[in-house]
């Protein structure tokens, strides 16, 4: 009854905005601590530190940086398109954040829980890349434009691999709304998830990930050593602020969707009493705080990748893989070993 | 291209990564070397090369004995040195600048000194705000001088056996 009447004439928008409030605030939060956490971890494995300045050990280091970066001014380059200079950085944050419409934070806890949910969020990330590929064309300066036709040629060879990666989820899901993907995943514990019959998927899928939001190992388009900051090389003030703020979403986005595809969503390790009783939220949250750990942890772990060693393995080696595994997945689900699939 | 197992079963199951994630892993949790510096600082040598200071004998005399020689050995010219006979006879500086923009603390002017007069101190924060501020005059010099005598002349002693 009462989800009817918050469902009807003006309610109907006012609830939508307290709901995109209630997701996007903590994101945004998040996003800010999530640049905290990075230059903390980098530091502790660099035997460092990190910013431990402002506040309690560093942790209102993330609101300084913010203000600054407000009070900084945003200077537009003279030969630079001024119109699409500065609507690149919206479109660039606008696709991270609309991306988040459709995540499942629970059993039916979504924005909309939509049915293609699944081909949404694939079609919003695809469009992220317009905002990198734009501001590089607008800053007309020769390392923004590299960088933008590294970022167009990374994501368009990694968006395939990380499609067919998906296409197994499918396979075994049969659906494409994410809650109903989790939901398949229930049972026992970790070893009824996607992640273990789906091994290869759930690999290509994260490391597809990491490049696609053009992370160390794979952030060529921002490559400071061979085109000082790719892509972003112009802008400044919160205008850079929207990119990065864009490619930390992003970041947790591709570590939450990979979580509710492959690690189980919501769902306790170990199915008994003690573990299930902690809410399916705080499971969430502490999964995709892993793989968010793991994204740091690359970074901090791996040299980048020569440009031509992406494009290899992207084209050459997880396509291929993904095409592969997708018949052996076929094959199995036309087998008894169905039913343990399923 | 030949296939060999064993190379395949490295690359899919990306042991390599793994073993270098370890490594980065596990200096995670080593202790961290960091010196925090305002209220940490690096041991110092008795040789530092920090801000200058022209020194003083024990009976309150200023050393230096206006010969020119750091004037002349100074390879960023960062030292002006003007001079005129004193009343007792003996040469003495009327000016002694050192523009500590232009200085690169090599030391030479300390090692040329005959008489141990401008030195290096262990000092090394301090600033200027406006231009011209870190144009040091005698005064200056000599002020620091007082002020850090007691380890100046330590750390001359510490060093006299190596010079």
């Amino acid at each position: 009854m009462m989800h009817d009447f918050y469902q009807t004439g003006w309610w109907a928008v006012i609830w939508s905005i307290i709901k995109i409030l209630i997701v996007v605030v903590p994101l945004l939060l998040g996003v800010a601590y999530l640049t905290l956490a990075e230059r903390k971890v980098i530091g502790y494995m660099q035997v460092r530190l990190g910013p431990n300045r402002v506040g309690f050990r560093g942790s209102l280091q993330p609101i300084a940086d913010a203000l600054k970066l407000m009070f900084k001014e945003v200077i537009i380059p003279s030969s630079a398109n001024r119109f699409l200079f500065l609507a690149a950085p919206v479109l660039a944050f606008v696709p991270a954040l609309l991306v988040w419409a459709a995540v499942p934070f629970g059993p039916d806890v979504a924005i909309s829980n939509m049915n293609a949910g699944l081909l949404y969020v694939l079609a919003i990330a695809g469009l992220g890349v317009y905002g990198i590929i734009v501001a590089g064309w607008a800053s007309n300066s020769k390392y923004a434009f590299l960088g933008a036709m590294r970022a167009a040629a990374q994501l368009v060879a990694y968006e395939i691999a990380m499609g067919f990666a998906l296409v197994g989820v499918l396979m075994l899901a049969q659906t494409l709304n994410l809650s109903k993907i989790v939901e398949a995943q229930a049972g026992g514990g970790f070893w009824s998830w996607y992640w273990l019959p789906l091994f290869p998927f759930f690999l290509v899928y994260f490391i597809s990930g990491v490049a696609e939001t053009n992370r160390a190992p794979f952030d060529v388009a921002e490559g400071e050593s061979e085109i000082v900051a790719g892509f972003h090389v112009e802008y400044s003030g919160m205008a850079f602020a929207l990119f990065f703020l864009a490619e930390y979403a992003n970041m947790i986005f591709v570590s939450l969707l990979t979580t509710v595809l492959f690690l189980g969503g919501w769902y306790a390790p170990i199915n008994t009493p003690l573990l299930t009783w902690i809410p399916g939220l705080v499971w969430l949250l502490l999964k995709t705080a892993f793989l968010l750990y793991v994204f740091l942890w690359i970074r901090a772990t791996f040299p980048r990748y020569r440009y031509d060693q992406i494009m290899r393995l992207g084209w050459k080696v997880f396509i291929p893989v993904t095409i592969a595994w997708i018949v052996v997945v076929g094959i199995a689900l036309e087998t008894p070993m169905r039913a343990i699939l399923r | 291209m030949q296939i060999r197992p064993k190379q395949w079963f490295k690359t899919f199951f990306l042991t390599e990564m793994l073993r270098g994630m370890q490594l980065t892993g596990r200096y995670f949790f080593a202790r961290k070397i960091t010196v925090q510096y305002p209220e940490e600082q690096t041991p110092q040598s008795p040789r530092f090369r920090g801000l200058h200071a022209l020194r003083r004998y024990e009976n309150g005399e200023e050393r230096c004995i206006a010969c020119k020689l750091c004037e002349a050995v100074c390879p960023a010219m960062a030292i002006t040195i003007e001079s005129e006979q004193r009343s007792d006879g003996t040469r003495r500086t009327t000016r002694y600048d050192i523009d500590l923009s232009k200085c690169i603390f090599c030391g030479l002017c300390e090692e040329s000194c005959p008489v141990d007069s401008i030195v290096e101190s262990r000092v090394l924060s301090y600033h200027g705000e406006i231009r011209g501020d870190l144009i040091y005059t005698k005064d200056m010099l000599l002020a620091n001088g007082d002020r850090l005598e007691a380890e100046l002349a330590a750390d001359r002693e510490a060093d006299r056996a190596y010079r």
